[in-house]
């Protein structure tokens, strides 16, 4: 109930949910929120069923590009994205990591060329056992999901 | 079609055979003009004596000519010109590049934004294709064949990426490998869930001794220094992970024991002059698998 009455309150824009109560915080700041000037609500600590406790981000007037999409997946890979209009939740997007990550984080590995000159960074995305890997294009080194440090635009 | 060889996972097992197969030619004949007329960059960003002379001495061989630089300091590197720029301007003079340099990565780089092949000549502890091509073929030589043989690798596999792409490469011809390791130089989980994803058998063991017995192929590495945290452990290991001559005693009549070289104390010289030593020819054989690898890019050769 709780939930539904927290996006009813949107008209238009885009609901966050299920967002890891220590991410909060990346994902405002992903989506550079800081110097958003529409409405908007940043909710945190909330009990959840499916997590310890979550965050929930609602926007009005605002809907994800792609790549803010996969840096938030990067991220939280289990939170939800409610795109709302007139009150309604009209699509409700998993956040699915594709195949490869384009120029959105850096390599974890200091001898990587890609972190001593300008070039775009690359990896792939290895999906095992319900654990997300990401090895790198250039140096081949593999990153997990904790060391993952996003490039800032 | 840019045919760059960055790492060994480029080529499939067809590729490799190829190239093993055309080393063979080269060997037969390694004096020729397959390259009249073309002209290679080696672009070395940090030393490295042996690979840059033997890619040299193969381009020389097959009449072509060589340009580039021995050391980033003599280089424009020195003066902050980014990897882009000098792969761009070097693509205008040469036909093909080969490349060492120290940051990890810089190979596949170069050879994305590079009009010509680019030869990973080592990119920091990476790839280093040529030398596992060149170990591929020295155990093809020594043993008549690449299928089926017990391969037992010593040494740090943690960190040595000759291993690491040796068990890649030789993962098309259905080997046992054994990895002898002291507990801090351990082969990394990647390679043991690569092993049994390719239904590779292995052991592993922490002890040196005569663990090797039944080995055709005893793959020596050197254990660095800097690699231990504890300098007693490494005096240990040290010791205890030192070839001698007697403990070959019972071993294979076919064995041959390889090591990328150098070597600092981890085979005794006393093994030098055992038949089973192989590691100066091992290196001479790099020679005509850089000819067959700079023909294959260069299109020359099938």
């Amino acid at each position: 109930m709780e939930k539904e009455l927290k996006v009813a309150a949107l008209r238009n824009g885009t609901v966050i949910d299920h967002i890891p109560a220590e991410k909060v915080f990346q994902v405002v700041s992903i989506l550079r929120l800081k110097y958003y000037n529409q409405p908007l609500t940043i909710g945190n600590n909330y009990d959840s069923k499916r997590m310890t406790a979550k965050g929930i981000i609602k926007i009005s007037d605002r809907y994800l590009a792609n790549d803010e999409i996969s840096k938030i997946a990067l991220i939280a890979p289990n939170a939800s994205i409610n795109i709302i209009k007139e009150y309604q939740v009209v699509e409700k997007r998993a956040l699915v990591l594709g195949d490869e990550i384009n120029d959105v984080m850096h390599c974890a590995n200091p001898v990587c060329i890609t972190n001593h000159q300008q070039i775009p960074t690359k990896f792939f995305v290895i999906k095992e056992d319900n654990k997300v890997r990401l090895k790198c294009r250039y140096c081949e080194r593999e990153v997990s999901q904790e060391d993952i440090k996003l490039k800032k635009k | 079609m840019n045919k760059s060889l960055v790492s060994i996972i480029d080529y499939n097992k067809d590729e490799i055979l190829s190239i093993l197969n055309s080393a063979q030619q080269f060997e037969a004949n390694p004096n020729n003009d397959l390259l009249a007329g073309k002209v290679v960059a080696t672009l070395f960003f940090e030393p490295s004596t042996r690979t840059r002379l033997s890619f040299e001495t193969a381009v020389v061989r097959l009449g072509g000519k060589v340009i580039g630089f021995s050391d980033a300091a003599t280089s424009s590197a020195s003066k902050g010109e980014s990897l882009n720029d000098t792969i761009h301007m070097v693509s205008c003079y040469a036909d093909a590049i080969v490349m060492r340099h120290p940051l990890e990565g810089a190979a596949r780089f170069a050879s994305e934004i590079s009009p010509v092949p680019i030869i990973n000549a080592g990119d920091g502890a990476n790839q280093h294709p040529s030398q596992t091509l060149l170990d591929l073929y020295s155990i093809l030589k020594t043993q008549g064949t690449l299928e089926n043989l017990n391969i037992c690798m010593v040494g740090d596999l943690k960190y040595g990426r000759t291993v690491h792409s040796l068990v890649h490469a030789m993962s098309h011809f259905n080997p046992t490998f054994k990895f002898i390791a002291p507990e801090e130089l351990k082969i990394p989980e990647e390679y043991r869930v690569f092993c049994k994803k390719n239904k590779i058998n292995f052991s592993e063991s922490v002890e040196l001794n005569d663990n090797f017995n039944d080995a055709d192929i005893l793959y020596m590495t050197r254990v660095q220094k800097e690699r231990f945290q504890d300098l007693m452990e490494y005096e240990h290991v040290k010791n205890v992970y030192t070839l001698h001559n007697d403990m070959l005693d019972n071993t294979k009549s076919n064995l041959k024991i390889l090591h990328p070289l150098p070597r600092v104390n981890e085979i005794n010289m006393d093994v030098d002059s055992n038949g089973k030593a192989y590691y100066f020819q091992q290196a001479q054989n790099g020679l005509y698998v850089r000819q067959a690898i700079l023909s294959k890019v260069l299109n020359v050769i099938d």
